[in-house]
């Protein structure tokens, strides 16, 4: 049985404790320990971004994470971008621009391209693209999601922001 | 796997580096290089497990008189970002620039990159122009002892560094350069993001009137560690960076750079790709 620890952090705005063996993953975790299922487990080794979450405000692949290193650290994940509204303006304009397909890399591309619009609220068309090149999608192309991404910043830039 | 007996998370340098004195500690930062090497079964964890992230003292980005200052734990995006970084030491910025992806770049340390040693490591190389030393803390006679040691001699052989057991890298130091010191980093991958380096190559020096002095160059992956050239470095030093001169060093990068056939790329490919390098970034440092 390996070592495990108590750690304390927030998770999508709440406090949350949780014994996570020392040498666990982030993304087992979230899925395995918290039933947080939206976080996908594709590569497992950095490659793809179907995992990233934010932590501390920096997006970051959670397959190569420890566990243990999330204590004291505030973490969100594709199951906390929906406002009371709904969706976030992210997430909706990834749905009204059809840039979906199958959706197994969409929580990773929406929480990396969410990240970068708060980043960059001007991001170009070729931020984006360099932004989005740890997300791979084995569906759409991209050319879809870089028109999600584009019409958000859109929003942005017309005094709603 | 051997059993993790015990699991840390300093706070201090002294609490690490007496930690550390013990034996048997596996360290750990962002995870990006060591979660996959454990994953396959290339590496294995030790007794005591240690997270180093909340070490303070080791982040951050700073002068310290005419020295720049860059903390082990100081992340690729960080480095990619800095304004000091950007004035004085562009080619770094460049190689951040170069590296990975953004959730990578997050979440991987300076340090890191160092201590795994690999002569694909991408920060190493434009350090290794800027002729950077790196900091090392012990535990000795019961307080911290530091020692430093210059990057050109820290890389002993394939992912064996100079960095004894017990040793913590704290920080990376180098002398802010001159101003009219000019410097350019290029690697290779069949893509863009998310590449280990084929073969990468940097350039620095003073260009004094168009003659190039205290000329510094850097070579990865191509050769068992990452590599100061000495070659091209004697074959640019001090003569007219022009196109004889850039020919010159372009025919020593043959006798610096000692390639073999790997996953990534043949050695043929390598030495030719190596070549065809130092002549682009000589181009380049002097467009520049
Ligand atoms: C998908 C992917 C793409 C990558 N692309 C690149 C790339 O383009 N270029 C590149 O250079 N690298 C790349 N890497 C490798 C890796 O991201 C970097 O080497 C990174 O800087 C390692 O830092 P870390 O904090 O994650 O180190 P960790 O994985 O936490 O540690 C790495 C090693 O260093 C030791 N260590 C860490 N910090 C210290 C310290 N302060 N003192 C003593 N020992 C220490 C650890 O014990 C371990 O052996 C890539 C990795 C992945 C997974
Ligand atoms: S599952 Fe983490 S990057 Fe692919
Ligand atoms: S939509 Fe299927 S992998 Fe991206």
């Amino acid at each position: 049985m390996s070592l495990a620890t108590e750690i304390k952090f927030t998770l999508n705005g709440r406090p949350v404790a949780v014994r996570v063996p020392v040498t666990m993953k982030t993304l087992t975790m979230l899925r395995d320990l918290l039933g947080l299922t939206g976080t996908k487990y594709a590569c497992g080794e950095g490659e793809c971004g179907a995992c990233t979450v934010k932590v501390d405000g920096k997006t970051l692949n959670s397959c190569l994470m420890h566990a243990v290193d999330c204590d004291g650290r505030e973490v969100v994940t594709i199951e906390g971008l929906k406002t009371p509204e709904g969706m976030n303006p992210m997430q909706r304009a990834f749905v009204d621009h059809g840039a979906v397909q199958c959706g197994f890399c969409m929580p990773g591309m929406i929480m990396q391209a969410d990240y970068l619009v708060g980043e960059n609220p001007n991001l170009t068309r070729e931020d984006a693209q360099r932004g989005l090149e740890g997300n791979l999608c084995r569906c759409t192309g991209y050319t879809k999601v870089l028109d999600a991404v584009g019409s958000v910043v859109e929003q942005k830039c017309c005094g709603r922001c | 796997m051997q059993d993790i007996k015990t699991y840390l998370s300093p706070r201090g340098i002294d609490e690490a580096v007496r930690a550390m004195a013990a034996g048997d500690v596996t360290v750990f930062c962002g995870g990006t290089d060591l979660s996959p090497q454990v994953e396959s079964g290339a590496r294995q964890y030790t007794a005591t497990l240690m997270n180093i992230r909340r070490v303070e003292g080791m982040s951050g980005i700073a002068e310290a008189g005419n020295l720049v200052r860059i903390g082990a734990l100081t992340t690729v995006t960080e480095i990619r970002r800095d304004p000091l970084v950007a004035r004085v030491a562009s080619i770094l910025a460049e190689a951040a620039e170069h590296f990975a992806s953004d959730q990578i770049r997050n979440a991987a340390s300076l340090g890191g990159n160092i201590c795994n040693a690999s002569p694909a490591g991408d920060m190493i190389n434009p350090l290794l122009v800027l002729d950077a030393e790196v900091e090392l803390a012990r535990w000795q006679d019961g307080a911290v002892a530091t020692r430093r040691v210059a990057m050109a001699d820290f890389f002993l052989a394939p992912r064996q560094t100079a960095k004894r057991d017990g040793e913590l890298l704290t920080a990376v130091f180098f002398a802010r350069p001159a101003t009219n010191f000019v410097a350019c980093f290029r690697k290779s991958g069949p893509r863009p993001a998310l590449e280990i380096s084929t073969v990468s190559v940097g350039i620095g020096g003073r260009l004094d009137n168009g003659v190039f002095r205290d000329v510094r160059v850097a070579m990865g992956s191509v050769a068992p560690t990452p590599l100061r050239a000495r070659h091209v470095e004697a074959a640019l030093e001090g003569k007219r960076l022009d196109a004889d001169g850039i020919l010159a060093a372009v025919a020593a990068a043959k006798t610096d750079a000692k390639p073999i056939d790997d996953v990534r790329a043949s050695a043929w490919y390598r030495e030719h790709l190596v070549q065809v390098f130092t002549e682009e970034v000589l181009n380049h440092v002097l467009g520049n």
